[in-house]
């Protein structure tokens, strides 16, 4: 469902403890009920995908995902990512999942790469790749050969590379003032040398940043006509959400603004009812 | 300029991070003799201890709080050799490092700084340390104290597989062990055993000068 010249998949990241301390103690005390009303607030704001994160160290995180995947799957029919650094989470994540999951994710490490992958074959998932190994690297270069790197391997344990999404690691503007340009060179790297999807955590852009709707907005729309096709993002804020649609619009993946009209008239609706 | 000019202008310029400002403003006082122990005591740390404050409160932001670390960064490498001169006492010894499996480091970096800037020498081993890495530092530099730093969920249990590394090689005991990172909390600071926890950069300064105290107080003499 993800492709360069089909609408922008937006990922809605909100179902994930971090910063959340209200959410981490009802993980540990095995309560899921936040769950139902992050799900509800996502698809209303328009989620194509959303993200299943339960981690949280003092909770059973392997047991957690068994649970929150196909509780989620009975409130939506849309597709999850299932997001984790215990292999053995992903695991119970998609075994407990019906369809074809994304997973989140793998680096370029060997020992990630050698024990993530597998998996993913086995449940015949996709599979998100962060272009870093036990480094970050800040040229666009380096991170294009990790990618290479990841799908070369995937496609040695029978992943196709159109199953693996590369994330080319947004990272804070606020912290490295070169952060967004060198993401947007990997970016156009990626789209000439591999022409595979990508994705990011697009939050991290405005960490520790006022306004930060308004520049995760602002950075959809330029990481899109870079050619970025999806992101794991918030989809509960209007700002964010609009401007992913709007640029679909302006790009040409969205025909005769079908996608955005309709949108402005379910909000229309959903106003006067 | 009078050196009480020269003191404000090094308050006012690390405030709003204008690192050649400070720089320049450290040369003068040192031909003005100066004494840098004065720039750093009555100026540079006072300064950042107020971007510490404001950054606490919200009223500063990730970028701000960073040039002014880079403009106290700048006057600490030229002031450092004449402190060690002059034999300024070290408040502390700290090694410290982001846990394996995590590559965030802007709210370590910010520590690390502060703590320069209240006296401590910081080894930085940087980020994704593996806990064999930080028993070996521990052994070489043989700090007052040991910094895990995580930003995930998910790498957070890291410091307990440092602590484990630390007691395996036999030098628990030696070094007092602080955790922090976004999601950490004195709860799971507690669940696994760090001897102390802060919330920001600020009171982990603080709270590791009183761990350093206690710790110096409590060995009989």
């Amino acid at each position: 469902m993800i492709g360069p010249e089909r609408p922008f998949v937006v990922i809605g990241e909100r179902i994930n403890p971090t910063g959340r301390k209200v959410f981490q103690a009802q993980l540990q005390a095995g309560d899921l009920s936040q769950i139902e009303i992050d799900v509800a607030e996502q698809v209303a704001g328009g989620a194509d995908m959303l993200d299943v994160n339960v981690g949280d160290p003092l909770a059973d995180e392997i047991g957690l995902m068994a649970k929150a995947v196909p509780l989620v799957q009975g409130l939506t029919d849309l597709p999850l990512c299932i997001d984790s650094s215990v292999i053995e989470a992903l695991e119970s994540g998609l075994e407990a999942y019906d369809g074809k999951a994304l997973v989140n994710s793998v680096t370029g490490e060997d020992e990630r790469l050698e024990a993530i992958l597998p998996i993913v074959a086995r449940h015949g998932a996709a599979v998100i790749g962060l272009a870093n190994d036990d480094e970050i690297p800040m040229d666009p270069e380096r991170r294009v050969e990790v990618a290479k790197k990841i799908v070369s391997v995937a496609g040695d344990h029978g992943i196709p590379p159109e199953d693996v999404v590369i994330d080319p690691l947004a990272m804070p503007v606020g912290a490295e003032p070169r952060a967004v340009t060198l993401f947007l060179e990997t970016l156009g790297l990626l789209r000439e040398e591999l022409g595979v999807n990508t994705t990011c955590g697009a939050s991290n852009t405005s960490f520790g940043l006022p306004g930060r709707h308004t520049l995760g907005a602002a950075f959809l729309a330029v990481a899109q006509s870079h050619g970025l096709t999806s992101a794991i993002m918030d989809a509960r804020r209007d700002e964010t959400v609009e401007a992913v649609r709007a640029t679909d619009f302006l790009l040409g993946r969205d025909e005769w603004g079908a996608e955005w009209i309709r949108r402005y008239r379910a909000k229309q609706a959903a106003a006067t009812a | 300029m009078t050196h009480e000019e020269i003191l404000q202008g090094l308050y006012d310029n690390t405030l709003v991070g204008n690192a050649p400002e400070v720089r320049d403003l450290v040369n003068r006082g040192l031909e003005d003799s100066l004494e840098p122990e004065k720039m750093l005591y009555d100026a540079l740390i006072p300064s950042l201890e107020e971007v510490g404050a404001r950054f606490e409160r919200g009223d500063f932001f990730v970028p701000e709080m960073l040039i002014a670390a880079r403009a106290m960064q700048g006057a600490l490498d030229i002031l450092r050799p004449l402190l060690a001169e002059t034999g300024v006492e070290q408040v502390g010894t700290y090694v410290m490092g982001t846990v394996k499996g995590d590559v965030h480091d802007i709210g370590k970096n910010l520590v690390n700084i502060m703590l320069e800037g209240a006296g401590f020498q910081v080894w930085d081993l940087g980020v994704n340390v593996a806990p064999e890495v930080f028993v070996e530092k521990v052994q070489e530099h043989q700090p007052d104290i040991v910094g895990f730093s995580a930003f995930l969920t998910t790498t957070m249990p890291m410091f307990k597989a440092n602590i484990n590394a630390l007691e395996k090689a036999g030098i628990r005991d030696d070094v007092i062990v602080m955790v922090g990172g976004a999601p950490v909390t004195q709860e799971y600071a507690n669940a696994v055993g760090a001897d102390g926890y802060a919330a920001d950069a600020s009171t982990a300064v603080r709270l590791a000068k009183d761990l350093i105290q206690r710790k110096r107080s409590a060995v009989p003499a």
